[in-house]
């Protein structure tokens, strides 16, 4: 089958996705997305980042369709032609989102662990405003303690789901999920304290945002001063294959394998991601490499850094000699007189 | 007197019991469907008669039979939906409370339509009495034959069961009732698959609105060319419309599409006029989530023609002058009422009932309920007018679900028809702290204040 995404043609086979399509031409107009996650299933048709514009809905019935179209549950027909980042609507349509995303987001990003691998912050540089319309009281909620490896931030949620797809997918018993409705929608555990699971940790993977992160890791580094090496063990529950997260000798955190958007290549269990800290544990294999664009890699140490030079005159910061020796040589004691003034002013 | 279809025999005593309904020649439908008339010629005169869903959308009901996938070979279903949750609609309710045999019969019929073995009314919670109202007319039913196995000796087995919802509005959306009727939580699912492929149980479904259901068991013992001939155009048949606001004989009435909305908001044999003496100003036609329409445009459409109760009349001129016959939830307010605070009730009630799904609606209803509210107790700036009119317009279209767009059109009609008031709101909060503002003072009065002189 053909598919044309923003004037650019691709040959696919039936039963793929925009979305898919798109990313098998990769570049720009893949459409940013936040719920849905290629290795789950029934993921995907929620945030309604991925918009497009379908303006042929194919040879055999050429009439565009009406709405804007997820492309991550939308199957390509032969001849369809799609405009993603080329169509002003869909522009259109992804700001908006984006805007509804951020409207109740607490954009606490200094503090926040994910900052830096961030899909939400990538889709604001993208498609965000620097100015808010909202002037109202964001919503929040109550903390909860989910379980001891896993750190809950319900606020920062944005109900992609995928977290719930993982618990269905890859472990046996599912104890949480989305509770309530609307915007007071939120993921919480029946029972608190709840989720145990070998494969749990996955669900840190998966988040796009935030919401939940490794407690072994929480406020340690910011993900950018880490060095990320692929490293391997040998591991009976799962893969082994791992990115080790190091500052200095010390591995701080270790996640699956991310690929370019964001997805890891195989899933870990527990044990790999959170007892095994010593790098005597791993055989590192080398660096992982990032997008050029990305936080990660603005702290590339593959890359050779740059003293920064302030433009200035030399020595500006250390001050005048006469005043220094005034100010902060308490060896040059003031007289009577310039106590006085010191004190009052020179009045 | 307009012809009764629905509610012909609403008024004999003890027709909710099985003897009386029998005896008043019910289930004649279920016996000439049975014995002499093959599926097909059912569904051929559903649609012929141009039957169109009474939930809301006015799809051609017949149509939407002929879609079922009977290739499969799987299992098919009906689900009737029953969880009448619009504000401003009643109808089915009353319907069901009433004659609940009548919703038997069309699911009898209509499922012997579809080759449905089991069959389910989706009922809302709040509808418990009416539950166990069903629940009884089923065991009547059953006991009397019309429901089990080898029904009427012909072969065709039936079962219906009655299915209780938790309180969601949502639920009402024909995916999110068939997630619910799993057990699962009531999320709308992506389509497509449409339900008429994988719908109940991953199995072929049809969900139609209990007025719908109702209906086919008049078009089978008459004919579906008898239906067409009633109404107008492709407004055949009649229609409940659940009448309420300020009128003098509010309630369920049923109406031969094509009655003009002047007769039926003043004659005496339908709503009798306005309750009080005061002038109308504002009527919503359809139920809670169609467009507002002003005073100037209820009984005469843009373009000068008399404004008629049919689908196509009633939404004459698009969202700009025009609204929807929707479920037939008529709303009609007088000059004391506040469109702002009413459209901030309806977005509250969206923003209660928004499943939290996907972004826009989520995200985008509390949104405009919070902005509607600030403007309602007077904390309201000159630019929410605006942002509202922006915020409506990317959710609506943007979501899964129609959600988003019930929440979106009364906000963006109240705007487009009532944008005075809202800067009336905005500009003098000292005048609307009262909540009954509008009452000792119509705007009317007030309007001089907010109109733009050139000086």
């Amino acid at each position: 089958m053909k598919v044309t995404i923003d004037g650019q043609e691709i040959e696919v086979a039936p039963g793929t996705t925009i979305l898919q399509a798109a990313r098998m031409i990769g570049g720009e107009s893949v459409p940013p997305a936040m719920c849905y996650y290629s290795k789950l299933e029934k993921t995907g048709g929620k945030c309604r980042c991925c918009l497009v514009e379908v303006a042929k809905g194919s040879d055999a019935d050429p009439r565009p369709m009406p709405k804007l179209m997820a492309s991550c549950v939308t199957g390509c027909m032969d001849g369809m032609e799609v405009n993603s980042k080329n169509s002003e609507r869909v522009r259109e349509a992804r700001q908006s989102v984006t805007e509804f995303l951020l409207i109740n987001h607490p954009l606490d990003c200094p503090i926040c662990d994910q900052a830096g691998e961030c899909d939400l912050q990538d889709l604001s540089f993208e498609h965000g405003k620097s100015k808010t319309r909202f002037i109202e009281e964001k919503r929040t909620f109550e903390p909860e303690d989910i379980g001891p490896n896993i750190q809950l931030h319900m606020n920062r949620c944005i109900l992609c789901q995928r977290c719930v797809a993982v618990a269905d997918q890859l472990t046996d018993n599912r104890v949480h999920g989305v509770l309530d409705r609307g915007d007071h929608a939120n993921i919480s555990t029946c029972i608190s304290k709840a989720i145990d699971n070998e494969f749990s940790g996955n669900m840190i993977d998966v988040c796009p945002v935030g919401a939940l992160t490794d407690k072994t890791f929480r406020f340690k580094s910011r993900v950018w001063f880490n060095k990320p090496y692929n490293a391997h063990r040998d591991c009976d529950k799962c893969c082994g294959k791992t990115t080790v997260w190091m500052f200095g000798d010390e591995i701080q955190r270790v996640t699956g394998r991310k690929d370019v958007y964001h997805e890891v290549e195989e899933f870990i269990c527990n044990e790999c991601r959170f007892e095994h800290k010593d790098p005597a544990d791993w055989v590192i294999e080398g660096p992982r490499k990032f997008d050029k664009d990305s936080v990660i890699n603005q702290n590339n140490y593959t890359r050779e850094m740059e003293t920064v030079h302030i433009a200035t005159e030399e020595g500006i910061l250390k001050g005048r000699e006469q005043d220094r020796k005034k100010i902060s040589m308490t060896a040059i004691p003031l007289d009577q007189k310039e106590q006085e003034e010191f004190k009052n002013g020179n009045l | 007197m307009s012809q009764k279809i629905l509610l012909d025999k609403i008024n004999v005593p003890g027709i909710k019991t099985y003897e009386v309904y029998r005896r008043e020649g019910g289930y004649t439908s279920v016996e000439k469907a049975l014995k002499s008339m093959t599926p097909d010629d059912v569904v051929e005169e559903v649609k012929k008669s141009g039957l169109r869903g009474r939930g809301g959308a006015g799809f051609p009901a017949g149509m939407k039979w002929s879609f079922i996938d009977k290739k499969s070979g799987k299992p098919r279903h009906l689900v009737c939906n029953a969880d009448e949750s619009e504000p401003g609609t009643f109808k089915d309710r009353y319907l069901m409370e009433f004659i609940p045999h009548l919703l038997i019969e069309g699911m009898i019929t209509s499922s012997f339509a579809l080759g449905a073995n089991r069959s389910y009314i989706y009922i809302r919670g709040e509808y418990m009495w009416v539950f166990k109202i069903l629940e009884r007319a089923i065991a009547e039913a059953k006991a009397a034959g019309w429901l089990g196995k080898n029904i009427l000796g012909t072969g065709y087995d039936l079962e219906l069961h009655v299915h209780c919802g938790a309180g969601a509005y949502i639920c009402g959306e024909e995916t999110a009732l068939i997630e619910s009727l799993e057990g699962k939580r009531g999320n709308p699912r992506i389509k497509p698959p449409f339900p008429a492929v994988s719908g109940l149980w991953a199995n072929p479904t049809v969900v139609n609105n209990v007025e719908t259901i109702a209906a086919v068991p008049w078009i089978v013992n008459n004919s579906g060319d008898d239906y067409a001939k009633i109404g107008i155009g492709r407004s055949t048949g009649t229609k409940l419309i659940s009448a309420s606001g300020n009128v003098k004989n509010p309630g369920v009435y049923e109406i031969e599409l094509g009655l003009s909305v002047d007769e039926f908001m003043n004659s005496d044999e339908y709503l009798g006029g306005m309750s009080t003496n005061r002038p109308l100003k504002a009527l919503v036609p359809g139920g809670s989530s169609v467009p507002i329409l002003p005073a100037d445009l209820i009984f005469k459409t843009a373009n000068g023609e008399d404004r008629l109760m049919t689908y196509e009349s009633l939404s004459d001129g698009g969202f700009a002058t025009g609204s929807m016959l929707g479920s037939g939830g008529f709303i009609v307010y007088d000059d004391t009422a506040c469109i702002v605070r009413n459209t901030w009730n309806f977005s509250r009630f969206y923003h209660h009932e928004s499943c939290g799904q996907c972004t826009p609606c989520r995200e985008g209803t509390g949104w405009l309920e919070k902005v509607l509210w600030r403007i309602e107790n007077g904390l309201g700036r000159e630019e929410d007018i605006d942002l509202l009119w922006s915020i409506q317009s990317k959710i609506e279209g943007n979501t899964i679900c129609p959600l988003g767009d019930a929440a979106s059109w009364p906000v963006a009609a109240a705007i487009r028809h009532f944008r005075e008031e809202f800067e009336y709101h905005v500009r003098f909060p000292e005048r609307i702290k009262n909540r009954d503002h509008f009452v000792a003072e119509p705007f009317e009065k007030v309007r001089h204040l907010v109109a733009k002189q050139t000086v």
